[in-house]
């Protein structure tokens, strides 16, 4: 019985990648630690290394073939004393092949860690931008991945004002942990783009301190999760020295990196720093959910002499949403945005959470239930009005947020509708969060702990006091 | 057979690239600054300035008119005079912590604005709204003023990045205290400046405490100078009550970095006379220490002696002490009965634009 090798997952939430390179030919010999092929994923480039000796005796998937699903037989090694193995006339279906769409769906289907997810990422997550109405006619929009998009709006903005540069772990020559930064290093070279030592608090200072001495730096964090063992500079230092210096010591930074929950990586690399951050004065908090916004954000975020904390989310990056193509994508810091129209409940939400709100808003479309969906793109200023207007329109608001209930977003967002919005409520405002625990590692708890459409339409009909 | 190791080990006598001790050589071989009569004047009056100024601070700390912590810097005077008047202030920059009155006036920042912002009034150099603790003058480069023990240096490093990333010639000269320098944001700072050669003199302020813990109690190396060795970063030590070695050592440090040769880290033993801040309540020390110390090793008190046997009259000194008791005496004066800053300001200053 000949050996199949399989493709194999490269990271926690890679579901699929291109065969980019066989490194061995059929016939050739095969020992335990040889790589035999390259294998892209859409954060890097991976060596696939031999674990079996034998003879590779068949290759059956070609070189350059792209969406590979993980677990997909690639190839079979002929044992020692063996005789040739049957190969079988297709790839074995990979377990990513259940869900019949992923092709379809190209990038979209990518860094999906929860499969359990109950639907395919609405295209609608695409409708027209209600308060981004400055785009002139005719527009035309590029099918961008959020990883791309926040790549080029560094690119841009970089050409644009040569004070910019991006410093972090990983960032230039491994081209991002995430791959965010991909060919920054080529383009602006190494004073530009700065690997820093695995050192965060430090580098978060000389971030900071440089920021102050009149550079606009770009300080990744390969996860918000490290970015707590720098975050009295964030705070301390680049949020609150503008006040105390009575306006003298300016601080146009920006942090970003990934943030929330990941898939499968345990407690301390899994959590939404949204609410810590903003409930900080001083701050700009900004935690976009498509491509279009990533990138309008991102470059806003550049340009504003203010410190801002940038929160983007690792299943995300590799979704394609459509951006804009015109020549300087700028989108308002502040301003929150409706993905999706409605009139009897309105759902508010952020990042990934925005992607959930929509597969909820279709299934309760199917039964008769319009939602309103609001990406509040911004947490801190948070634009109020947007939220209020919808409320007086629906009378009923969830808040869909990934990350842990107390003392959340969803939490401030109850009281700003208590407080100002108490005359159109129809129903108590209700939080949909994740459950109140350390994110736990295995996947049939990690599903439970984490927030879904199902749990999202199912806020939404209570409100609506439907059963 | 016993594999070679990844990396070979260094032999004895082959690491000649780096010598801990090679700036104090050069210090050493030329340890006094040679003055002239009207600098050590000019060093006179400014560390007179900072003394006075602090003995007027402390009496309105007592009065109530000024509030919170209030860190004095009474007894370390020759450090930063000794260190500043050396910096080219067309380019360099400097950061510190929160015991920041002495930098500032070393500067010539008017005592008027220091002196309000102390009472928290409109006039003070940050509107009120930073204290004792946070004052900056971008003007000038100084940029703090930092509360967070320690975090100057990490934001000293970055002032350093943009020198270097702007190749505007200057360099960042980085204060910090014995007590800071137990911090683990001060290695990894120290590594990235090391490693990407910063213009950077980092500067341990050695006061002999770290608000109540003797150094010998909280440090496993007492010798700070050498606690750049891990990362190649050349070590100096010097007297920091002698305003003249601390600038013999600071034409030193400054030139090694201007040469683009990297960072430079200073120790500057030194005495500060009063608490660590106004709440100290001095339990862990002696009156005769701190008196031996004033007898024997003060700053001024030695300056003035060299100024008197380069010909300089009690007289003549004791006119530059009285003109700086009356500028401070007005500078109290101002900081007395200047405006508390408006309500309008509580909001102003959170952030630059309006979203």
């Amino acid at each position: 019985m000949g050996i199949e090798l399989k493709m194999p997952a490269l990271s926690p939430t890679m579901e699929q990648g291109t065969l980019a390179k066989w490194l061995k030919a059929e016939g050739d010999r095969i020992e335990p630690g040889d790589i035999i092929a390259e294998i892209e994923t859409d954060k890097a480039t991976m060596e696939f290394e031999a674990i079996d000796e034998g003879v590779l005796e068949k290759i059956l998937v070609p070189a350059g073939t792209e969406d590979v699903a993980v677990g997909a037989v690639i190839a079979l090694i002929k044992g020692e004393g063996e005789e040739s193995a049957s190969a079988p006339a297709e790839p074995a279906p990979a377990p990513a092949a259940a869900e019949p769409d992923v092709a379809a769906r190209g990038e979209e289907g990518r860094g999906e860690g929860n499969s359990a997810k109950p639907a395919a990422e609405p295209l609608k997550a695409k409708a027209a931008p209600a308060h981004d109405a400055a785009l002139p006619e005719g527009t035309t929009f590029i099918s961008t991945t959020v990883r791309e998009a926040l790549r080029d709006a560094m690119a841009e903005e970089m050409r644009r004002d040569p004070r910019v540069f991006v410093m972090g772990e990983e960032v230039a020559e491994y081209q991002g942990a995430y791959k965010v930064t991909q060919g920054l290093l080529a383009e602006f070279g190494p004073k530009r783009v700065i690997d820093t030592p695995i050192t965060e608090y430090g580098f978060a200072g000389i971030g900071t301190g440089a920021a102050m001495g009149g550079l606009r730096p770009i300080v990744e964090f390969m996860t918000f999760n490290f970015a707590m063992q720098a975050i009295d500079h964030i705070i301390n230092s680049a949020a609150k020295t503008n006040y105390m210096s009575g306006g003298q010591m300016r601080c146009p930074i920006v942090f970003r990196g990934p943030n929330g929950a990941a898939s499968r990586v345990g407690a301390q690399h899994s959590q939404n720093y949204g609410p810590w951050y903003a409930s900080v004065p001083g701050l700009i908090v900004i935690a976009p959910y498509d491509a279009a916004d990533a990138k309008g954000l991102m470059k806003a975020a550049i340009r504003s002499e203010d410190p801002v904390v940038f929160l983007e989310n690792e299943l995300v990056y590799g979704r394609s949403f459509d951006v804009p193509d015109v020549e300087d994508h700028v989108l308002p810091i502040g301003k929150a945005r409706v993905v999706r129209e409605g009139t009897d409940v309105t759902i508010v939400s952020y990042s990934i959470g925005v992607g959930l709100a929509l597969d909820a808003a279709t299934k309760l479309a199917e039964e008769g239930i319009e939602a309103e969906v609001i990406d509040l793109r911004t947490l801190r200023p948070l634009d109020k009005q947007t939220v209020l207007e919808s409320l007086a329109k629906t009378n009923r608001l969830i808040v869909a947020e990934e990350g842990w209930p107390t003392c959340s977003i969803a939490s401030e967002i109850i009281s700003i509708c208590m407080e100002e919005g108490f005359d159109h409520l129809d129903a108590p405002v209700l939080r949909v969060c994740n459950e109140d625990v350390p994110l736990p590692y295995a996947a049939n708890l990690e599903k439970l702990a984490l927030i879904d459409a199902a749990r999202i339409a199912e806020a939404a009909r209570k409100v609506c006091y439907v059963k | 057979m016993a594999r070679q190791p990844a990396k070979p080990p260094v032999a004895e006598g082959d690491d000649t690239d780096f010598m801990l001790r090679s700036l104090q050589q050069a210090f050493e071989a030329k340890k006094r600054y040679a003055a002239s009569e009207a600098e050590m004047l000019e060093f006179y009056r400014q560390m007179l300035l900072i003394r006075r100024f602090e003995e007027k601070a402390g009496q309105l700390y007592g009065l109530g008119l000024i509030g919170g912590f209030c860190h004095l810097y009474i007894g370390q005077e020759a450090v930063a005079i000794g260190l500043q008047s050396a910096l080219d202030n067309d380019r360099d920059s400097v950061i510190t912590g929160y015991r920041d009155h002495g930098h500032m006036l070393a500067y010539g920042i008017d005592p008027k604005v220091i002196m309000a912002e102390l009472t928290g009034r409109e006039a003070g150099i940050s509107k009120g709204k930073g204290g004792s603790m946070h004052m900056f003058s971008t003007e000038h480069k100084f940029y703090g003023g930092h509360g967070i023990v320690g975090a100057q240096v990490a934001l000293g490093g970055g002032l350093a990045l943009a020198h270097q990333y702007n190749e505007d010639g200057g360099l960042c000269l980085a204060y910090f205290g014995d007590g800071a320098a137990n911090q683990g944001q001060v290695y990894e700072t120290f590594n990235m400046a090391a490693l990407w050669n910063l213009p950077i003199v980092f500067v341990v302020e050695d006061n002999q405490y770290a608000m109540g813990t003797a150094t010998k109690r909280s440090s496993a190396e007492t010798r700070f100078y050498r606690r750049g060795t891990a990362f190649r970063i050349p070590g100096m030590e010097v007297n920091g009550m002698d305003v003249l070695e601390v600038r013999a050592a600071a034409e030193v440090a400054f030139a090694h970095v201007r040469a683009g040769k990297g960072p430079v880290l200073m120790e500057c033993n030194t005495y500060r006379y009063r608490g660590h801040s106004m709440s100290d309540p001095a339990k862990y020390r002696t009156r005769e220490e701190v008196q031996e110390q004033r007898d024997h090793h003060d700053p001024i008190e030695g300056l003035k002696k060299t100024l008197i046997e380069a010909g300089k009259t009690e007289d003549e000194l004791k006119a530059i002490d009285k003109a700086i008791r009356s500028q401070v005496a007005e500078a109290a004066d101002f900081a007395e009965t200047s405006p508390e800053p408006g309500a309008g300001q509580l909001y102003t200053d959170v952030l630059v634009e309006e979203y």
